[in-house]
């Protein structure tokens, strides 16, 4: 055991390199990171160039719209430990919204996004509070027949579409110089890139906060939890909320984007991807989860070139992987067994229950 | 909205249900054995099933059953839907034992978590769908007819199919050689065991490792049935099959009480019928929905199932 804890580990030893920088050193490489990513559109290398696809479009989507799902999903998994994979449910509401309104009203893109936001939440809410008392693997059932019940009720209804889906989607006003167009993925990238940043704000602030500290309880045991007086329901529905909030404004921009959906991209396959991301990146760390995600929806456009069997080896990657690395490629927390006292329950045997 | 179908055709599709939940009892059979030992959804079950069903048509093929043919007759007949019924079990049962050593093994030895598991798995059932889209070429495969299928008799306005009542008596079966199994013998008791503390029943001298192997044994078999019945009853099949199956078994495994094998053979017979009445009031696309809310309904009214979990009673 103890030549484990000593083990050289890149990512701690990253952390604490950041976290003994004085501030100027961290503002500085804060904005060079930052900047790093709004000018990625504009990197031409053929390592990371993908055969088939536009580099600029890939990174719209899938890579930064799975990055930003993948962000929301940890919230709802990574950090309170409830299993949804009906999340792609969020994620259409949001584009449908986009769709209806866009087409219908005379509302633009900045106007409709709130709503979408809110209606991707309401529905959180709807689902969440009868839902959420359930335990682990129901709400994964529960979860997975509402992510299908959005897209039935999406093929069945003709009034918005049925199985055509929608077309003709607006795409957003101009904003400064940069033009919103179909053949320019830049703008919408900036657009995603700003989103997902602020939402990382958002989590980092909240996690650090009471309501991080109740998903860390409820995620380590959830009886406890409301035993030491964590109103555990409360804080649940608002991890589910604000996941669902973050997919529906990742679903708004999408549809802006992509101007046609049709209720077949949103199936069950999203959401296990987006899952997959979560927990392949490294559970619970926001980090690892970015990374994770950026990996998994890359990987298979950068190998298009073998066109059949792509997802296959996808999938063959996925169990590897998992294999090789079960918490993820970046898994939290490592950084406590740097502490040569430290010891977890299991190994220094107390507190055993069983 | 059309419910003078379902007061006319009563009878006809609460046997039609029968035929279908039968089928999804025996694959929600496989989710709650595993259930039960690992506390894991096995998220590849599904694809066992598609295996079973693509084995079933390959060894038809082999029998040398052509689509063009006419029907089998006697003992014939007999055989060859034997030999595909033997074919499909096996298949499903060694590839759920392959899932378990690939995707489960190595991460239960190490201890990894739920979800880590959980991807392994997703990462099998992907790799399966592929496989199996990339080798036939993304196009359904039609089963040839091996039985002649003629009305047995009517009762109330309903015609008795002989595939349907062939079908719902061999799982009933099925299901009894399962129960039997669970309770009777030596690796049964292990199951059982297992399934209620695993700690002190390593301790007893369970060997857990072949335990496991014998629930996915014994799950997937139960899965290869049902894909025999399915292509036998349906006549076609595709690499997408278990997606559909898989979430309607695993639907009816929970309305049962995960982890419970009469809560699964009641969820399933129970969706089977259900998802049959609805088609025929509210049209086929809305029967999901509608199994969807039931089972949501269920949950809220009584969180474990409709039987419970009874972790602590023999799980039979």
């Amino acid at each position: 055991m103890a030549d484990k804890k000593f083990r050289y580990n890149l990512r701690d030893h990253a952390a604490d390199y950041w976290e003994r920088s004085p501030k100027w050193r961290r503002v500085s490489l804060s904005i060079s990171f930052i900047a790093f990513f709004y000018a990625l559109p504009f990197l031409n290398n053929p390592l990371i160039n993908t055969p088939g696809s536009d580099f600029q479009s890939v990174l719209f989507y899938p890579v930064g719209m799975y990055v930003l799902m993948a962000i929301g999903l940890n919230i709802v998994v990574g950090k309170s430990g409830l299993l949804d994979l009906g999340y792609v449910a969020f994620f259409a509401i949001g584009a449908y919204t986009m769709a209806i309104l866009g087409t219908h009203t005379s509302l633009n893109f900045w106007e409709i996004l709130p709503i979408g936001i809110a209606l991707a939440m309401v529905s959180g809410v709807l689902l969440g509070t009868p839902t959420l008392r359930l335990r682990g693997d129901y709400l994964a059932i529960v979860t997975l027949g509402f992510g299908e019940i959005v897209r039935i009720v999406a093929v069945n209804i003709e009034a918005i579409g049925g199985p055509r889906g929608i077309a003709g989607i607006p795409t957003p006003p101009d904003l400064f110089k940069a033009k919103f167009t179909i053949l320019d993925p830049k703008p919408y990238y900036w657009v995603l890139l700003t989103f997902t940043l602020l939402i990382i704000w958002m989590v980092r602030r909240m996690a650090a906060r009471r309501p991080g500290r109740a998903w860390d309880a409820i995620r380590q045991d959830d009886d406890v939890a409301q035993l030491m007086g964590v109103n555990t329901l409360k804080y649940k529905v608002w991890a589910f909320v604000l996941g669902a909030a973050v997919a529906g404004a990742g679903g708004v921009l999408y549809a802006s984007q992509i101007l046609s959906i049709v209720p077949d991209q949103f199936n069950l396959n999203v959401s296990i991807l987006i899952l997959a991301c979560v927990v392949f990146g490294g559970i619970g760390n926001l980090w690892g989860v970015i990374l994770g995600a950026a990996l998994l929806a890359f990987t298979p456009e950068r190998i298009r070139f073998l066109s059949q069997p792509r997802i296959l080896v996808f999938g063959i990657a996925l169990v590897v992987m998992m294999n090789l690395r079960p918490d993820g490629i970046l898994p939290k927390k490592k950084r406590e067994h740097f502490d040569p006292n430290w010891k977890t329950v299991e190994e220094s045997g107390e507190g055993e229950i069983k | 909205m059309d419910f003078a179908l379902l007061r006319d055709a009563f009878w006809g599709l609460t046997f039609d249900g029968l035929a279908l939940g039968a089928i999804y009892a025996l694959i929600s059979l496989g989710y709650t054995l595993v259930y039960g030992v690992l506390r894991l959804i096995n998220f590849a079950h599904s694809e066992v099933f598609m295996i079973g069903t693509f084995s079933a048509l390959v060894a038809s093929g082999i029998m040398g059953v052509k689509i063009e043919d006419d029907p089998r007759t006697g003992w014939g007949m007999v055989f060859t839907l034997l030999i595909c019924l033997i074919a499909a079990m096996l298949a499903s049962g060694i590839t759920a034992v392959l899932v378990e050593i690939i995707a489960y093994r190595r991460l239960r030895q190490r201890g990894a978590t739920k979800l880590a598991t959980l991807i392994s798995a997703i990462g099998v059932s992907i790799s399966l769908v592929e496989l199996f889209r990339i080798i036939t070429d993304s196009l359904p495969r039609e089963f040839p007819r091996i039985m002649d299928k003629t009305f047995l008799f009517s009762y109330a306005g309903a015609d008795i199919r002989n595939d349907k009542v062939i079908v719902i008596i061999a799982a009933g079966l099925m299901m009894f050689a399962l129960e039997r199994f669970i309770t009777k013998s030596r690796y049964g008791k292990g199951i059982r065991a297992v399934s209620m503390d695993e700690s002190t029943s390593t301790l007893m001298g369970v060997n857990i490792n072949k335990v496991i192997t014998v629930t996915f044994l014994a799950g997937g078999m139960m899965a290869g049935a049902a894909a025999f019945f399915y292509i036998l009853v349906y006549e076609n099949t595709s690499f997408k099959v278990g997606f559909f199956l898989g979430i309607s078994a695993f639907t009816a495994a929970v309305l049962g009480g995960i982890g419970n094998l009469k809560g699964a053979l009641f969820g399933g017979f129970v969706l089977g019928i259900l998802e049959t009445y609805t088609s025929a009031v509210f049209g086929t696309a809305w029967k999901a929905v509608i199994s969807f809310l039931i089972l949501v309904l269920v949950l809220l009214i009584k969180p474990t199932g409709l039987f419970g979990e009874s972790i602590q009673q023999a799980r039979v």
